[in-house]
């Protein structure tokens, strides 16, 4: 049996690759966008929906940045609603553990997977920075050396609290008169968190909540091969997934897990026509809609770290070269470029070779994994990176709020079905269920 | 709003006041820990047009035997899944804002408004126990005063968090590109005596402006935005009699007498509207707890309610969709606005 495909629908919050300026649109804040594309996941079968986080606006050259979408609602309590409008879909949820702390992320997360008899899935993130931690009482206390080691404690601490009902703790014995056996009891005592006490729930309908990884470094893989239900990464391309996918899958053996134990979805975005070369043109003009003159000056001032202000998108690259010292121009977006005379010294053959403008430039360089094609072109492309162990599947990223998914949802999964790679219906009804049984 | 009419709201905490109540009631114990019992509850208040429910909440067990109700799923998250499912009553859960990050309460609430159309309240409780201070581990339990003060800083900068967005701040102006107009959005750069933040929100301002805040007062009362909602405890029966049987009943399953704090009634629908009357004197409504859920809450929706509308006292039926509208408060305007 060729492997069964996982599928999840990223909600385009705050990002530069919504097209905000489509007429189809919508608010990425009203509660009727949520609702929309979960139904529509809902409708497609998918695994399960996902909120990424953002903790602080987004700022370029002091600045908040005005030209992508800005403001999202918070994950937990946008989740518990959706709960209540859908039955069979996971709901996911980034909650950071940088600026929480284990019992209060325990109990949200427990409550939600109560709520949604067993749906929920916390995205353990390790936002590291000072700049988001302004707007927190604990402020840049977390040095970025030590980010995953509170984050590996933090996840250990909430395991312990989801475990501290025993099983048989809550009786509900009216006759008797017993409500519980005992409360789950916890001490843990670590370097990062010295807590103990009760905690607020039994155990949920999932035993544990499912745990979701995205972060890319070392450490982040190897908290992930050790921790995690799932990886969300951004190696989608064919070449880097599958050197991704053996990388992690090859930590695993350490930990006593299994090759099946970590399922590895990337972020994608999906461009459909009705025939190939209508795809494409369509692609283009998305990423025209994206990257708009004044972005591409800042993704360009992002790699610079200088004032590029004056200079022309429509035209060549600037003559001077990136000031390697400078401080970052942009702050609470993950910086991925950890060398950035070196983008840059990569950005300027790219430009030469093609003869491309400043903002052609940054299309090119920018764009990531995308499948662009009919839908059953699109359907045979995700099953192939599938088979070939590029990934387990998708976490789908549309371009339109909220009505992106539906093409996606009515067009390419019953293709995905018709090639036995994606279920019919759910045969579950919790999220580990839809992911780790069949 | 006619001056006579009085605002209510009912706590709709675990199977009623009585640590009895789950079991008399007829709600299955384990589904308390699923949202099914609030969604009744919630929805017999909105159908004899009550202005909001509340939900009580703490980080950490309710105390008692294992003879009690212990154990509950979050306030906020537990009102926010009745949010789509519900129309008009307002949901009011309790925040404790002590441990928890001031910018994710306000978010939170916020967030409680946008998935409910403007019908999100809180109730601001700063914690007061050492469990709660140990499941957190990270300072001392602040001394009375000093919570109190705390409490009144977190719903400050909470405040200011959703002023943060003017309400136009989202332009999506095709010509110059910009999805806001960063001039209506405003840093708060809160400092305070217990923390500081730096803002602006991640969340646009939410329907009602500002969620309306009620906070306890000392009398066993509801503060609301300059309202007073006395608490009343209400153990309902179609006669004297009945209610007293039932009262017994439930003191003798528990093993004790049970008498809640405050104002304590016990008797039929009727007297209950009576009493109530009495009562409003110098108040602007009253919170009900009923002593058995959903029990005591049908005889109020079925019966006092209907008495309590005959005597106009309460109205009709809404007459607007917001919690500020039942409530008869203005939307607040913006303290950032024009600054
Ligand atoms: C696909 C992907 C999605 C992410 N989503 C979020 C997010 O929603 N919120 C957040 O604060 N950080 C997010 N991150 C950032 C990571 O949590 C982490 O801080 C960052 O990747 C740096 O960690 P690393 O050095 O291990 O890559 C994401 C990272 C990846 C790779």
């Amino acid at each position: 049996m060729p492997k069964q495909i996982k599928l999840a629908a990223h909600f385009p919050g705050v990002n530069n690759t919504t097209v905000w300026s489509d007429p189809r649109s919508g608010s990425q804040i009203d509660f009727a966008s949520f609702e929309h594309m979960a139904r529509t996941a809902e409708r497609g079968k998918f695994d399960f929906i996902f909120l990424a986080e953002g903790l602080r606006l987004r700022e370029h050259a002091g600045k908040i940045l005005d030209s992508d979408v800005v403001g999202r609602p918070n994950t937990t309590t946008v989740l518990a609603a959706l709960s209540a409008v859908t039955s069979r879909l996971g709901l996911a949820g980034t909650l950071s553990s940088t600026f929480n702390e284990p019992y209060e992320v325990a109990r949200q997360v427990s409550t939600l997977d109560h709520l949604s008899g067993g749906r929920a899935a916390w995205n353990v993130v390790t936002s590291p920075d000072a700049f988001t931690g302004q707007n927190f009482r604990r402020g840049g206390f977390l040095k970025r050396e030590d980010r995953y080691q509170r984050a590996e404690e933090f996840l250990t601490t909430v395991r312990e609290l989801w475990d501290s009902w025993a099983p048989d703790a809550f009786v509900g014995d009216k006759k008797q008169g017993v409500f519980v056996r005992e409360v789950g009891r916890f001490v843990h005592s670590g370097p990062q968190f010295d807590i103990e006490g009760e905690f607020t729930l039994p155990r949920t309908p999932q035993g544990q909540p499912i745990v979701i990884q995205a972060g890319d470094s070392d450490e982040g893989r190897e908290f992930a091969a050790k921790s995690a239900d799932v990886i969300f990464s951004r190696h989608g391309t064919l070449e880097d997934g599958q050197a991704f996918f053996t990388d992690v899958k090859r930590r695993l053996a350490a930990y006593g897990r299994s090759y099946e134990d970590l399922l590895i979805m990337p972020a994608a975005t999906f461009v459909l026509g009705d025939t190939e070369e209508e795809a494409h043109e369509y692609a283009r003009e998305i990423r025209y809609q994206q990257v708009r003159p004044a972005t591409a000056i800042q993704f360009l001032e992002q790699v610079w770290r200088r004032d590029l202000s004056e200079y022309d998108a429509d035209g060549p690259l600037p003559e001077v070269d990136p000031d390697p010292d400078a401080e970052p121009l942009t702050w609470g977006r993950v910086q991925h470029d950890k060398d950035n005379l070196e983008t840059a010294r990569k950005w300027r053959a790219l430009a030469e070779e093609k003869k491309l403008s400043i903002r052609e430039l940054v299309i090119e360089a920018t764009t990531r994994q995308q499948f662009i094609g009919t839908p059953q072109q699109v359907a045979h492309t995700v099953n192939d990176y599938v088979q070939s162990d590029a990934a387990d599947g998708f976490v789908l990223v549309p371009h339109l709020t909220p009505g992106g998914l539906d093409e996606f949802a009515d067009k390419v999964v019953p293709h995905l079905q018709e090639l036995g790679v994606f279920r019919a219906d759910y045969t579950g009804n919790t999220l580990r269920e839809h992911l780790f049984s069949q | 709003m006619a001056s006579s009419e009085l605002h209510f709201g009912v706590a709709i905490d675990g199977a009623g006041y009585h640590p009895a109540a789950w079991r008399a009631s007829g709600v299955e114990p384990a589904a308390l820990f699923t949202v099914g019992p609030y969604l009744a509850a919630a929805g017999l208040a909105e159908s004899a047009k009550l202005d909001f429910v509340t939900l009580d909440d703490s980080l950490g067990v309710q105390p008692g035997e294992s003879s009690v109700v212990r154990g509950r799923l979050d306030a906020l998250l537990t009102l926010a899944a009745l949010g789509p499912v519900t129309h008009s009553i307002g949901l009011v859960p309790t925040v404790t804002t002590t441990h928890i990050e001031p910018f994710h309460v306000s978010t939170a609430v916020a967030t409680l408004d946008h998935v409910s159309r403007g019908r999100a309240g809180v109730l601001a409780v700063p914690s007061r126990t050492e469990a709660e201070v140990r499941h957190f581990g990270r300072r001392t339990l602040p001394s009375a005063s000093e919570a109190r003060v705390e409490n009144t800083e977190v719903i400050d900068v909470v405040t200011r968090l959703w002023d943060s967005w003017e309400d136009d701040a989202i332009v999506r102006d095709e010509p110059t590109g910009r999805f806001i107009d960063r001039d209506k959005l405003h840093y708060v750069d809160f400092e305070g005596t217990f923390f500081s933040v730096k803002g602006p929100s991640i969340t646009p301002r939410p329907p009602q402006g500002h969620p309306v805040v009620a906070t306890y007062g000392e009398d066993h009362d509801l503060l609301i935005e300059g309202k007073t909602l006395a608490i009343v405890s209400v153990l309902l029966g179609e006669t004297e009699q009945h209610a007293l049987d039932r009262r017994r009943q439930l003191d003798s399953l528990y093993g004790n007498e049970f008498r809640p704090p405050g104002r304590d009634f016990v008797g039929t629908p009727a007297a209950l509207a009576a009493a109530l009357r009495v009562w409003s004197t110098g108040v602007d409504g009253f919170l009900i707890r009923p002593a058995v859920l959903p029990d005591d809450l049908e005889l109020f929706a079925n019966e006092t309610v209907p008495e309590l509308r005959r005597a106009g006292l309460i109205r009709e039926d809404y007459t607007g969709t917001t919690l500020r509208e039942h409530l008869g408060l203005a939307k607040p305007a913006n303290q950032y606005q024009g600054v």
